[in-house]
């Protein structure tokens, strides 16, 4: 069962078939455990990794941390919603340590993403401060590293 | 004077090796896919790595103590007693060696010489020919079967047996086919071998990279362990082949012996690779799970794709090797490997390279990705259309 997972969180393109193949199941098995996992919520979705920096386009990414006051009977929850629905915010975690939200937004410029911060989170009535950090290179995500050549540096020797 | 003339002839009688022609049309060609090597396609896990170079940062840049370094040592044979079941007291049963390519050197010089036999089951690795003839003992091969996927019976055993019999290889899991030896199989072996002044060299190399269940050592059976030297080493579990580091276990006069060799030809294992080595036995184990996880994924990905194409082969439980039957194309092994290289650019060795019985056979490696691996099986077939 979770092997399958495992599988598909480093490249999701295989198919069934060839999961079931790798995993010594049944194509129906597989087919089975991947319509759960979906139902279930396990499996939320399917994505690229994309290295922006080498396309045309714009793209900046921050780290926001921001302290709320959390709010009777709803704890962070119901800010942390009025938050992450924002199609800007990437991800969205509750924090331990010296502030609560880890916001992770991107836009395409940084003015883009300042002014988001500025209009949109800043004024929530529960967030006491935000602190923005703009990532200036990426050198890994999500377990991939991004100049990574996979190169074969094997020679050809006999063995 | 003739220089070639002053080669001695036991060494200038080993024939060159037969694929050298392989590696010499790929330097040639680009977009090779190489089924054909044999070693990891990963590279050694950081935290290994990271342990070698905060060495060299420490100044750790000496000679370590001949038989290496106490620590490793230790760490080598918890690793065997967690492992394998197998106890060996450090300081007189464990020698770290320069691969186990070394060990199984070191312990063929070590045991046997002129007027001695030594019995090695084919097809396997090429060095245990080549060891025992630098030695100027006599290499006695036993050409094991497809339909026995490879292993080695008591029948072909006993038939092979003689007076002058001193050695007996065990190379499980196998290179090339991919062949292991359950405790059951090696229990027939281990009836006949008990009673005999028979001592046993067992390369584990690739122990850790067994499919479907444990390893199992012919050492953990009472009988055997004072008359088995077990080689194993770094390169293939921990993805460090460059490193170049081994070890052999065995009885205390045995390793003694083989010491004696090792100090004087080699001083000792580098250093460097000993501190990555205890990285890599105390925290190397997940890495290795992952590796073998998808070794595994690797592996029946190749052989389904191989009998899809028709190529008979056996469930290879070990190693990283698949041993397909090519005979149903009607060409020999050699040019089956020659021409597929040239027309769709894979590279895989033919069975002949490990002893005149792997004719009929390919060995191909699947220490490659799977996209490798797919694309190699595409091209497998259409070559074989
Ligand atoms: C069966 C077998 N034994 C031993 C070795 C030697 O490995 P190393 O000297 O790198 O430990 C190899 C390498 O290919 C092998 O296939």
């Amino acid at each position: 069962m979770d092997e399958i997972l495992s599988i598909l969180e480093k490249n999701c393109r295989y198919t069934e078939e060839q999961l079931a193949v790798m995993t010594g199941k049944s194509p129906q098995e597989v087919n089975e455990s991947i319509r759960n996992y979906e139902k279930e919520n396990v499996i939320v979705g399917y994505t690229a990794l994309v290295n922006w920096e080498k396309t045309e386009i714009e793209n900046v990414t921050a780290f926001i941390e921001i302290k709320v006051t959390p709010q009777r009977g709803e704890g962070f929850d119901k800010v942390a919603e009025r938050i992450y629905k924002f199609p800007q915010v990437k991800a969205c975690y509750l924090m331990s340590g010296s502030f609560d939200l880890c916001v992770i937004i991107e836009g395409k410029s940084m003015k883009e993403v300042a002014l988001f911060v500025a209009e949109k989170l800043a004024p929530l009535e529960s967030v006491q401060s935000t602190a923005t950090h703009f990532v200036l290179k990426k050198y890994k995500d999500k377990g991939t590293i991004f100049d990574d050549k996979l190169e074969d540096g094997r020679e050809a020797i006999f063995i | 004077m003739k220089i070639e003339d002053m080669i001695l002839p036991k060494i200038r009688n080993i024939p060159p090796s037969g694929i050298r022609k392989y590696f010499d049309l790929i330097n040639e060609m680009d977009d090779v896919i190489s089924l054909g090597v044999g070693e990891p396609d990963y590279t050694t896990p950081w935290n290994v790595c990271e342990a070698g170079i905060y060495s060299l940062e420490k100044g750790h840049t000496h000679y370590s103590s001949n038989a290496g370094i106490l620590r490793l040592r230790e760490e080598i044979s918890y690793h065997m007693k967690n492992n394998y079941n197998l106890r060996y007291d450090p300081k007189s049963q464990i020698l770290v060696t320069v691969g186990g390519s070394e060990g199984i050197d070191l312990a063929l010089r070590s045991l046997v010489g002129p007027g001695d036999e030594v019995i090695i089951p084919e097809p396997s690795f090429v060095a245990y020919q080549g060891c025992t003839k630098i030695t100027g003992a006599t290499p006695v091969s036993i050409r094991l079967r497809a339909e026995d996927e490879f292993k080695l019976t008591p029948e072909l055993l006993e038939n092979a047996l003689s007076p002058r019999t001193k050695i007996l290889i065990i190379p499980y899991p196998n290179n090339p086919t991919g062949a292991i030896m359950t405790k059951d199989e090696l229990s027939g072996l281990v009836q006949i071998l008990k009673d005999k002044d028979i001592l046993v060299i067992s390369d584990e190399i690739y122990a850790e990279l067994t499919y479907e269940g444990k390893h199992v050592s012919i050492a953990t059976f009472e009988e055997m362990k004072d008359k088995t030297i077990v080689i194993n080493g770094f390169s293939k579990a921990y993805a460090m082949t460059g490193w170049r580091l081994g070890y052999a276990c065995g009885h205390p006069a045995i390793i003694q012996a083989m010491v004696k060799i090792h100090q004087y030809a080699i001083m000792c294992a580098p250093t460097t690779a000993q501190y990555a080595a205890i990285e890599a036995l105390r925290n190397g184990a997940a890495s290795v799970d992952e590796m073998v996880r998808e070794y595994n994924r690797r592996r029946r990905v190749l052989v389904n794709g191989f009998r899809k194409l028709g190529l008979n082969c056996f469930e290879p439980l070990g190693a990283f090797y698949i041993f397909p039957c090519i005979q149903s194309t009607g060409l020999s092994s050699d040019d089956f490997c020659e021409q597929l290289l040239i027309s769709q650019k894979v590279l895989m060795v033919p069975g002949t390279a490990f002893g005149e019985c792997g004719e009929g056979f390919v060995r191909a490696c699947y220490a490659s990705s799977m996209e490798q691996i797919t694309e190699a099986l595409k091209r497998i077939g259409r070559f074989i259309q």
